[in-house]
């Protein structure tokens, strides 16, 4: 996934502004496989074949880019509105994931219970469930009528379907998983005798998970956030299904794309060309500061 | 033969650690006074780290109890116990500065901010290490990470101090002076230390009383030079250095179990340990006539091997023996692989004692 967008990213004039500002030291020397000897064809052909697949279409979204009326496109009201609501919301969501998503992924790492196997598939689970299947759980469980949903409106007053905190809602259930396996990955990568050497001075478990496991694990946290983050920002099917689709309220850029395309392609190839330089700036962001340490 | 008893429920540790994993059984009794050293000496796998994991509440116990200074604290979770530990390989916070990992016990002990981090600049300086207060660990030496984990564990002002290993990270050049601070450092403790080792001179230089441990059980606890002189396990004798059989004596003579007869000093009725260091041995080519050694066998020689100026012969036959030889009589000797030798130890330069 990493090449063909880094290598779109580098070939292009478009998200390199945004990577200007970006590009961190590298901390070492990049260690990359070239091909020893050369490939034999029948696995050549289709690998560059399948390099092609991924990278064609991004190519043609710069080369039919209205580069032109670019500027104008972008500073449209609507366009400012959606890029903000989905900066705000994708951000939020990421937040929310970390609050609840953090301690989850230490209890799946380092806690050992009974049916906890089962409990790291229900977290997965999203990661492989159609978004849209998701927005309409989401509805059964937190929708005016639904389960949860009934409650929180009765006694709190609280709806959450069809605000911009459903799509905040939305948007964490489809992106958090991303963030639990990643931080349980680096959590299990961890030394846990540092904990024990925490405990033996005194430290109480959740002040060792604070003082200790946490600043060790930092680099593996912000990388799960950032996915958690990029996974956000495109998030459509859930969002549209739980959220609806209300310019200014819960209408965020990938639903702005799809409405744009149908009334005016070259705003939705231009919404399009920000989401994707904002991918890039995402991985090259990623891939620099915590790829390589983690 | 034992060191001295402590008061029991009185101040001190008194423990019987009793620990199951698996097929592993640990059960190792172990007592002592504040002031007292004591080093957990053993093979590998003899289940001496798993006695420290137990003592520091990191692996809980099976059975068995653990007092200290008259508190029960077999259920007592690690940091509510008055207990530091030095890992072996020290466990240095790597994102906090040398002066954070010290203050961090205080810290978690409720001091605040200043008082922590004065009270740890306070231990470096002990140390030695002032000037190294602000340094991460990844930029300190061996020696220096070894002491910033000493300041650390002593912070927290321990009444169990718990040393795994405390020199075997070291380089052989560091190993030696850091043995010479820590012997004085653990001098100055006042409370009980124990420490765990497979290097018998760790052992010795450090602690006053070792408690040998071999497949989870204590085989021989007592003062250094007690268990040098009265090894009672191949493992023993091979560290300090001695040949040493089990036979049944009868007056001067003890019959070897499965061997030859050896002829002692020692009086002794009954099952006896016997042991000669292996530079008591002699070496000939041809059966000596004139010699007044009463024990005397025939040996072909299984493996050489040099130590400093001295050649060490590891000898078969109907005894197997180590023998110690200087390189000129090696020479003189022929000695070789499968040379035959004839072995004879002066009945004056053997041990025996009950076993």
């Amino acid at each position: 996934m990493t090449r063909p967008s880094a290598a779109d990213g580098s070939g292009s004039g478009g998200p390199r502004d945004v990577l200007a500002g970006g590009p961190a030291p590298v901390r070492r020397p990049r260690n990359r496989t070239r091909v020893r000897g050369g490939a034999p064809l029948p696995l050549l052909v289709p690998a560059l074949l399948g390099l092609a697949f991924l990278v064609l279409p991004l190519l043609a979204l710069l080369l039919r880019a209205p580069w032109s009326s670019m500027p104008e496109l972008l500073t449209s009201a609507e366009v400012w509105q959606a890029l903000r609501l989905s900066l705000v919301c994708a951000t939020a969501a990421t937040a929310l994931s970390l609050v609840i998503g953090v301690p989850l992924a230490w209890l799946l790492a380092r806690v050992e219970f009974p049916g906890r196997g089962l409990v790291r598939a229900l977290v997965t689970l999203p990661l492989v469930l159609p978004p849209v299947v998701g927005g309409v759980a989401l509805l059964m469980a937190l929708g005016r009528n639904g389960v949860v949903g009934r409650w929180l409106d009765d006694w709190f007053g609280v709806t959450l379907p069809f605000t911009t905190a459903g799509v905040v809602v939305a948007e964490a259930f489809v992106a958090m998983p991303f963030l639990v396996i990643a931080v349980e990955g680096t959590l299990r990568a961890a030394d846990p005798r540092y904990e024990e050497a925490a405990a033996t001075l005194g430290a109480s478990r959740f002040t060792a998970f604070r003082r200790v496991t946490l600043p060790l694990v930092a680099p593996g946290i912000a990388a799960g956030a950032v996915l958690a983050w990029a996974r956000a920002l495109g998030e459509f099917g859930a969002t549209i299904t739980f959220a609806g689709n209300f310019p200014g309220r819960t209408q965020t850029m990938p639903l702005s794309v799809y409405l744009a395309l149908q009334s005016d392609p070259e705003a939705a190839i231009a919404l399009s060309l920000v989401l994707l330089a904002v991918s890039v700036a995402v991985l090259a962001g990623l891939r620099d500061r915590w790829m390589t340490s983690a | 033969m034992r060191g001295k008893d402590p008061v029991r429920g009185g101040d001190g540790l008194d423990a019987r650690l009793v620990v199951e994993r698996g097929a592993f059984r640990l059960d190792v009794a172990l007592t002592a006074r504040p002031g007292d050293v004591v080093a957990l000496l053993g093979p590998n796998g003899a289940g001496k780290t798993t006695a420290l994991r137990a003592l520091a509440g990191l692996v809980p116990l099976t059975d068995g109890h653990l007092r200290l200074d008259a508190a029960e604290l077999d259920r007592t979770p690690p940091e509510d116990r008055p207990v530091g530990v030095v890992f072996q390989d020290y466990l240095l916070f790597p994102h906090l500065s040398a002066l954070d990992n010290v203050a961090f016990g205080p810290r978690c002990h409720g001091a605040s901010k200043t008082e922590a981090r004065a009270e740890a600049a306070g231990w470096l300086a002990r140390m030695d290490l002032a000037e190294y207060a602000a340094a991460k660990p990844r930029r300190l030496s061996g020696g220096q990470a070894q002491r910033v984990a000493l300041a650390r564990a002593l912070a927290t002002r321990p009444r169990l101090l718990l040393l795994d290993e405390p020199l075997a990270a070291l380089d052989a050049r560091t190993r030696l002076d850091v043995r010479a601070q820590l012997r004085r450092h653990l001098a100055d403790f006042e409370a009980v230390a124990v420490l765990v080792t497979h290097d018998p001179l760790d052992a010795m230089v450090l602690a006053d009383r070792l408690v040998v441990i071999e497949d989870g059980r204590v085989v021989q606890e007592g003062v250094p030079t007690d268990i040098a002189r009265h090894p009672r396990t191949d493992y023993i004798a091979h560290l300090v250095g001695l040949n040493l059989y089990r036979g049944r004596a009868r007056g001067h003579t003890v019959d070897l179990d499965g061997g030859p007869a050896i002829t002692t000093a020692d009086d002794l009725t009954g099952p006896v340990f016997v042991a000669f260091p292996p530079s008591a041995v002699t070496l000939h080519r041809d059966r000596p006539t004139g010699s007044s050694a009463r024990n005397l066998w025939r040996c072909a020689v299984a493996g050489l091997e040099t130590h400093a100026d001295r050649i060490r012969a590891e000898l078969s036959g109907e005894l197997p023996l180590a023998a110690d030889l200087t390189t000129t009589s090696a020479a003189e000797l022929d000695l070789h692989p499968g040379a035959t030798v004839w072995a004879a130890v002066k009945a004056t330069q053997t041990r025996a004692y009950p076993a």
